[in-house]
């Protein structure tokens, strides 16, 4: 049985630290201008110049239209002026496409050192009738069996179905220290192209070739397989409809022109160049030409964190989490509960308690076994003792009788779940003290873990586990409530014990014993409240869950069925990760409306740059408008073009980087950012095109 | 500005603050069929409706068939008005023997009543029958915003309703808004102006010989019962040509203020329904601040610049400034009742909201001053704005807003709990871009435009010879008239000769793109909401009441606005205004 | 689909009928009973029953024994109710200019005792064409030629003019406005003779 409740109200707000939730690697491993990228993404992005290319990202695509008219234009009428308008419209095109490459080159650079890695290796394949062929692991298929030695490359993903071995991953995850893969439970999948270091293992292949992890891993990091996002869709949705609104106004500016120079008398009609200046410089082109860049970016943050993102739209839903499924047990607890006390049922000394503790704890390498063991040495002085094997029995825990312990002497010491082993007292003719259960609640209550002990019919006492809460989770899980997240605690503890740890972890809602389904059934309520739902797993069963769940962080170190299952893999299989990319998924968000807001904002300055030029002939009197004092019509126009390109390149920084994230609630989140990107998007061009319009003039250039 | 004029608009919006509330709560329960107290009283004549028609009160449309009752509903006003307009020689009540309205003049004049446009290429008195003026005209202001309104709820359950396929029944909201809203209070408004002299009779012309001894015929008709939904229903559209200037139409201030205070009535009321209907009445508060900070901005800006004056006409020895005994200012084209305050006022209320009516005649605003209504409708008239359009048309600024502005939290952008995708961003963007092309592409060819010798759309010669100024101030003559017709306004810089088949086309078209382009859309963003889940409101919600929402709302408005039509605010209002100052003319 | 669309049209007969026919009818004939002398028209008889005009629509004033209205537009001869019209002049239309400056010149002539800035009001076109009033200064700043025109003290009618002016309604609406018509009305009944 499943219980669920709500953790009581949490204590107050912890002092807030900003620099907490930032992902901790968010300093990328690999320099942002790496000169080897530079000069691939260099040459990418003459390459993307392609017109066929390019009209997948409409903005540009007018772009290049509007500097391939000017170009031709400068062929009928060639004025030094138009020359540099065209110029300056071709590097707007490179520029963006620079962005693009840059972020992209990134995830190839990874890519080919992946695909290093991919040598096609020779495998022990068991034939059918039973004798071992070598064939190249390009030929496996599903369902072959392979043996590896120690030294081998494993040749392709698949199951251990026989023996233990120590496997070298490091290819995968880079990490260095070697993993155990063994037969049965969570830890039997193998991944090709990692090697086996110790002993040998049977294995079942699971994938045909070209559908292995590897090259579906080297596929994401390339960004072959790049969709674009519901969110990237609507917004490309959003310029392009600005781009079509701003292609009306300049279209329709010709005759609106056309006819008051005829009423005025005076000036002329812009001429065509001008026109697609004004064009280029009103079309949202730093959005437009960053936005691809900052999707391939975010997918290569969340890569820099060891982190394999299956697709872009899981990474984007990871910003909108409204619950954090969070496994008790390693991702706020630390790993191992600790023996910390004693408890004597009446009429039991401690010294006999602590005896039969730890006889029936010797055999048992639990971390919990092994602190039974010492508190009962720094306690009580017992001396750890060797046992010989012949003469005891040892009883392993099972998850059917929920005890372990030993036969010794004539003596049936047991420790276990509280139930189990007033089962087995009654059983041998024993009873339990009237106060028993109620001193096991107490322990449980407090967040422990109560462990009986008994000796046969006779029950001596409990020993009090103690879950210890992480350091900092606390802060963070307030943290996470202030960005509107909430936190499920998911243990297999019973409901008394999760409350108490519930509570000192500060987490807005556990559940207690909870199996796989009810993981499911948990997730499943959660979407129909209309929440998004993100949790890490790792075993078989847990599957179904993490395929159902909005974002599923699947551990590396888990089974295959998990990691199809999920749609990120953490390769480090550290389940606190799922914290660090959701707020990944946010900057990612948050970078792109900034940059829209900022392309928008950008527009209001360059109307007052180039519209007072356009018509400074005509109606001398719109000189007015000229507040940035910029010196002659042809600077003003292509002070405003240079500007609008040199932006673009100014802003790849931070489109790959991504804007600063800050926990904070959504109001203040968005107070702060509209102030830097939508007042900052206002203002920020005054003074940048005036300095171009100065530069220009003082070089003779307009 | 004046202490006495301030003070006017300072009271004119206490009054539509005051009058949300109770208003908006009404309305709420009009639309969600609980029990008013005008049920007991008009209870039958909804029923009846519903019978004579052959509707089913209970049965649910989803937005494809919302839509298509909505064509419906307005194909057969077009046809009924564009027929009794062609046949009216023949038809009773036309005490003046007018002859049937031309082909292109009738289908203008159907379409822009339709539309709520209300539009006039017409003079009324000369033009239209007593027949015409009721049976037609009076109809289609009951009709056409009562389907303002009922697209306004029916976007409104987009909002409110969650994993459903519906939005209501088209049929049902119309009624309901005609029977519960609209006629009562036009009823009841129309006998405050029969009391105040607005006349209301179906007499011929009264002849008069004045005192100096020349002959005067003095308009009559059926005038306040058209009045008073012209107002409320934010229709706009004059019995007389002068509109709201004409003295049998507004006689006294208090009609004046009466008539402001009718529209805003319901666009004001129908913020709070909205948060009514959406349950949280903070939402709908937003949205009338926003309203607010945009209508008093712009009375200001108006009310300063018309009270400035002209100092062309300054330098001519004219008193510009007020005094305890004249008014100053700008007085061409202004009624000497109103002065400058309460013209300024009304100018940008009709402007805001998509009425059209007019108490002054904003052709002859100083340039800055005629820039306020301009811009107003090209914001697409959301500051209160039409009944229902108002509030339609704002929602969809703030699908916008939120879209552009919501990711900076990051998180997919929600609004109201919905979250807002492909679909929503789409067809925002489609009726802006419809409106923009609209506007800026017919009044381009109408600038370019030169017609034949002998041909049937037009004067030989170019179209700009139908304008009434020259210069920067004839630019912008042109641009409002296709700015109104697509905002659905009605108003005008009436200086430019629009009864032209031409004109009567390129206008008539307008107002249809600017008015179905912009509601299908909407429509069909109802139909994708409604289907939606309604997420839960967290800490990392976008919150979306409070001065930081108003402020964004209110920046995306101008903003989008500003951008669209920057070139062509600057070459006229914007010039003409620098050209004035530098004593300029323009023959 | 046709379940959609034909109630549309039974509709709209419907409204017509209701609100075309029926909303109208109902108004007249309230307001017929209620304010017969506002719902037609307000209108200002001679003791013989026929129509000097109506106390809400301006009409033309020429001689200088009348205080004049404004410019009009309505009409070619201004003051005419079957085509109620403003000029629709903008700000920098030399044609508005012309206008004015001859209104200007052809005050200054006709009132040469005033010399003050002329109130705006009094050389600009209404919106309507039909404005019934002019400003309290526009009226006294005729108050001389009148006098001297009908050969009354300018006391005598600077006194008309207070008792004609209409302060704003409730005190706190619109603007002080004096009616032409009811101003030379009243003139004509308190100096009968100048004829």
């Amino acid at each position: 049985m499943a219980t669920v409740t709500t953790a009581p109200a949490s204590n107050p707000e912890p002092r807030q630290d900003p620099s907490q939730l930032l992902p901790s690697k968010l300093a990328h491993s690999r320099p942002l201008f790496d000169p080897q990228i530079v000069r691939r993404a260099v040459i990418e992005s003459l390459r993307k110049l392609n017109p066929v290319t390019l009209a997948k990202n409409p903005v540009m695509f007018v772009v290049e239209i509007g500097a391939a008219l000017t170009t031709v234009f400068l062929f009928s009428d060639f004025s030094g002026f138009t020359l540099q308008i065209a110029i300056w419209l071709w590097f707007t095109v490179v520029f963006a496409n620079f962005a693009e490459a840059m972020a992209e080159a990134r995830g190839k650079a990874q890519a080919d050192t992946l695909r290093k890695t991919k040598t096609d290796s020779l495998a022990h394949r068991i034939g059918r009738n039973g004798a071992l062929e070598d064939v190249p692991s390009s030929a496996l298929r599903s369902g072959d069996i392979v043996i590896c030695e120690a030294g081998e490359i494993i040749p392709g993903d698949g199951e251990v179905v026989e023996g233990i071995a120590t496997v070298d991953e490091s290819v995968i995850t880079g990490e260095s220290a070697p993993v155990i893969r063994e037969s049965g439970g969570d830890r039997s999948a193998v991944t090709g192209g990692t090697k086996v270091l110790s002993d040998h293992i049977r294995i079942q292949i699971t994938s045909n070739p070209g559908e292995t992890f590897l090259d579906r891993m080297i596929a994401l990091v390339e960004g072959a397989e790049r969709q674009k996002t519901p969110n990237e869709i609507a917004l490309n949705i959003l310029i392009v409809g600005l781009t079509l609104i701003f292609l009306l106004a300049v279209v329709t500016l010709h005759p609106f022109a056309s006819f008051s120079v005829k009423q005025a008398g005076a000036g002329q009609a812009p001429s065509v160049a001008v026109l697609v200046s004004l064009l280029v410089c009103l079309i949202p082109t730093t959005i437009g030409g960053l936005l691809s860049a900052i999707g391939i970016a975010g997918m290569d943050r969340v890569m820099q964190h060891n982190v394999l993102a299956m697709s872009g739209k899981a990474v984007e839903a990871a910003g909108d989490v409204n619950s954090l499924l969070l496994d008790k047990t390693g991702t706020i607890t630390l790993g191992n509960r600790q023996a910390v006390e004693f408890i004597t049922a009446d009429g039991v000394s401690e010294q006999d308690l602590a005896d039969a503790a730890q006889l029936s704890s010797l055999a048992d390498e639990t971390p919990e076994g092994r602190s039974v063991v010492v508190l009962a040495k720094e306690k009580y002085g017992l001396r750890g003792r060797h046992i010989p094997e012949h003469e005891a029995t040892f009883i392993p825990f099972s998850a059917y009788t929920r005890m372990s312990g030993v036969d010794f002497q004539g003596r049936q010491l047991r420790k276990g779940a509280t139930e189990a082993i007033v089962r087995f007292v009654v059983e041998r003719g024993g009873r339990a003290p009237s106060n028993f259960q109620e001193l096991s609640d107490r322990i449980s209550r407090n967040g422990g873990t109560p462990l009986a002990v008994a000796d046969g019919g006779r029950l001596l006492g409990l020993i009090h586990l103690k879950d210890i809460v992480k350091g900092g989770m606390r802060d963070r899980i307030a943290q996470l409530r202030r960005m509107g997240i909430r936190t499920v605690m998911i243990t297999g503890d019973n409901p008394l014990t999760a409350a108490a740890i519930a509570s000192e972890a500060g987490v807005d809602d556990f559940l207690a014993q909870a199996t796989p389904k009810d993981k499911l059934e948990y997730i499943k309520r959660e979407q129909a409240a209309g929440r998004l739902v993100a949790m890490t797993g790792d075993g078989t069963n847990d599957a179904p869950a993490l395929a159902q769940a909005d974002v599923g962080l699947a551990m590396n170190t888990g089974t295959m069925a998990a990691k199809e299952a999920g749609n990120m893999v953490d390769l480090d299989s550290n389940p606190t990760k799922l914290i660090e990319v959701v707020a990944i998924g946010k900057q990612l968000l948050i970078t792109r409306g900034a940059l829209t807001t900022f392309s928008i904002a950008n527009d209001v300055a360059k109307y007052f740059a180039i519209i007072p030029a356009m018509f400074m002939a005509t109606y001398p009197e719109l000189g007015l408008l000229n507040i940035m004092g910029l010196h002659t019509p042809q600077s003003a126009v292509l002070a405003a073009v240079i500007f609008n390109a040199l932006i673009i390149i100014a802003l790849v920084p931070l489109a790959l980087r991504g804007v600063k994230y800050r926990p904070l609630d959504a109001a203040g989140l968005l107070r702060r950012n509209l102030l830097i990107y939508g007042v900052g998007g206002l203002l920020a061009p005054f003074p940048g095109i005036w300095v171009i319009d100065q530069l220009l003039t003082l070089l003779h250039l307009a | 500005m004046t202490p006495l004029g301030l003070f006017q608009i300072v009271l004119y919006f206490a009054l539509i603050l005051a009058a949300a509330k109770p208003m908006g709560a009404f309305m709420a329960n009009v639309f969600e069929g609980k029990r008013t107290f005008l049920h007991p009283a008009l209870r039958w004549l909804e029923t009846l409706t519903y019978r004579v028609c052959g509707v089913r009160e209970d049965a649910e449309q989803r937005w494809t068939e919302y839509t298509a009752s909505l064509l419906s509903f307005s194909v057969f006003g077009f046809l009924l008005t564009y027929l009794l307009q062609r046949a009216q020689a023949m038809l009773p009540w036309n005490p003046q023997g007018l002859g049937a309205v031309s082909p292109d003049l009738s289908f203008n004049t159907a379409v822009s009543f339709v539309t709520n446009t209300n539009w006039q290429a017409y003079s009324g008195e000369s033009t239209m029958s007593y027949l015409v003026q009721m049976a037609a005209l009076t109809v289609q202001n009951f009709a056409s915003a009562a389907a303002g309104i009922a697209i306004a709820i029916a976007l409104v359950r987009g909002f409110a309703r969650q994993e459903q396929k519906t939005i209501g029944n088209f049929w049902v909201d119309v009624t309901r808004a005609t029977v519960y809203v609209l006629l009562p209070l036009s009823f009841v408004a129309a006998l405050v102006f029969c009391s105040q002299g607005v006349v209301q009779n179906l007499s011929p012309y009264t002849s008069a010989v004045t005192v100096e001894g020349a002959k005067q015929a003095i308009a009559q008709g059926p005038v306040a019962s058209q009045e008073a939904i012209k107002e409320l229903g934010t229709n706009g559209g004059g019995f007389f040509n002068a509109n709201s200037s004409h003295p049998f139409e507004n006689p006294t201030p208090f009609t004046n203020l009466f008539q402001m205070f009718l529209i805003f009535l319901i666009p004001g009321g129908l913020t709070y329904t909205f948060g009514r209907m959406v349950k949280d009445t903070r939402q709908g508060w937003a949205i009338f601040a926003a309203f607010s900070v945009m209508f008093l901005a712009g009375v200001f800006v108006l009310y300063h610049f018309e009270q400035s004056g002209n100092p062309i006409l300054g330098n001519l020895g004219i008193e510009r400034h007020a005094t305890a005994a004249q008014a100053g200012g700008n007085m061409e084209g202004k009624e000497v009742r109103f002065g400058i305050a309460n013209s300024a006022l009304f100018a940008t209320i009709t402007t805001d909201a998509s009425c059209g009516a007019v108490n002054s005649m904003h052709d002859s605003f100083t340039p800055i001053a005629g820039l306020v209504p301009l811009f107003n409708i090209m914001t697409g008239e959301v500051i209160f704005g039409g009944v229902g359009a108002g509030l339609y048309g704002i929602l969809l600024y703030c699908i916008i807003a939120v879209f552009i502005a919501g990711l900076m939290v990051g998180r997919t952008p929600e609004y109201l709990g919905k979250k807002i995708e492909q679909k929503e961003v789409k067809m925002a963007m489609l009726a802006i871009i419809a409106t923009a092309a609209s506007i800026l592409v017919f009044a381009g060819i109408s600038l370019a435009a030169n017609f034949a010798e002998k041909g049937y759309w037009n004067a030989p010669g170019a179209a700009i010879a139908n304008l009434n100024n020259n210069g920067p101030h004839g630019f912008a003559e042109m641009l409002y008239a296709y700015v109104s017709a697509t905002g659905n306004n009605g108003s005008a810089f009436a200086g430019i000769n629009a009864n032209t088949p031409w004109f009567n086309l390129t206008l008539g078209l307008a107002m249809l793109i600017g008015r179905f382009l912009f509601l299908i859309p909407l429509l069909a963003a109802a139909g994708s909401l409604a289907a939606k889940k309604r997420l839960p409101v967290t800490a990392g919600t976008f919150p979306t009441h409070g001065p930081l929402f108003v402020g964004l709302l209110v920046g995306t408005v101008v903003i989008v606005g500003a951008l669209t039509f920057f070139p062509a605010l600057s070459l006229g209002p914007v010039v003409e205004h620098f050209l004035m100052n530098s004593g300029r003319l323009w023959s | 689909m046709w379940r959609q669309i034909l109630p549309g049209l039974r509709i709209k007969l419907f409204m017509t009928l209701a609100l075309g026919i029926g909303y109208p009818l109902l108004v007249t004939g309230v307001s017929q009973i209620a304010f017969p002398y506002r719902a037609n028209g307000s209108l200002i008889q001679r003791a013989d029953g026929s129509v000097i005009g109506s106390a809400l629509i301006g009409q033309n004033f020429a001689r200088p024994e009348y205080f004049q209205p404004r410019p009009s537009a309505a009409g070619n001869d201004g003051y005419d109710p079957t085509s109620s019209s403003g000029s629709n002049y903008g700000p920098t239309n030399k044609k508005l200019v012309d206008r004015v400056k001859a209104s200007v010149d052809k005050f200054r002539k006709e009132n040469p005792d005033f010399t003050g800035p002329i109130p705006a009001d009094l050389v600009t076109a209404s919106a309507s064409g039909l404005d019934p009033h002019i400003s309290p200064a526009s009226a006294r700043a005729q108050a001389a030629r009148v006098a001297k025109a009908r050969g009354i003290p300018a006391t005598a009618v600077e006194t008309m003019i207070a008792q004609a002016v209409e302060s704003p309604d409730f005190g706190i609406l619109g603007e002080p406005r004096v009616n032409v018509l009811a101003l030379n009305l009243a003139l004509d009944r308190a100096y009968p003779a100048h004829r």
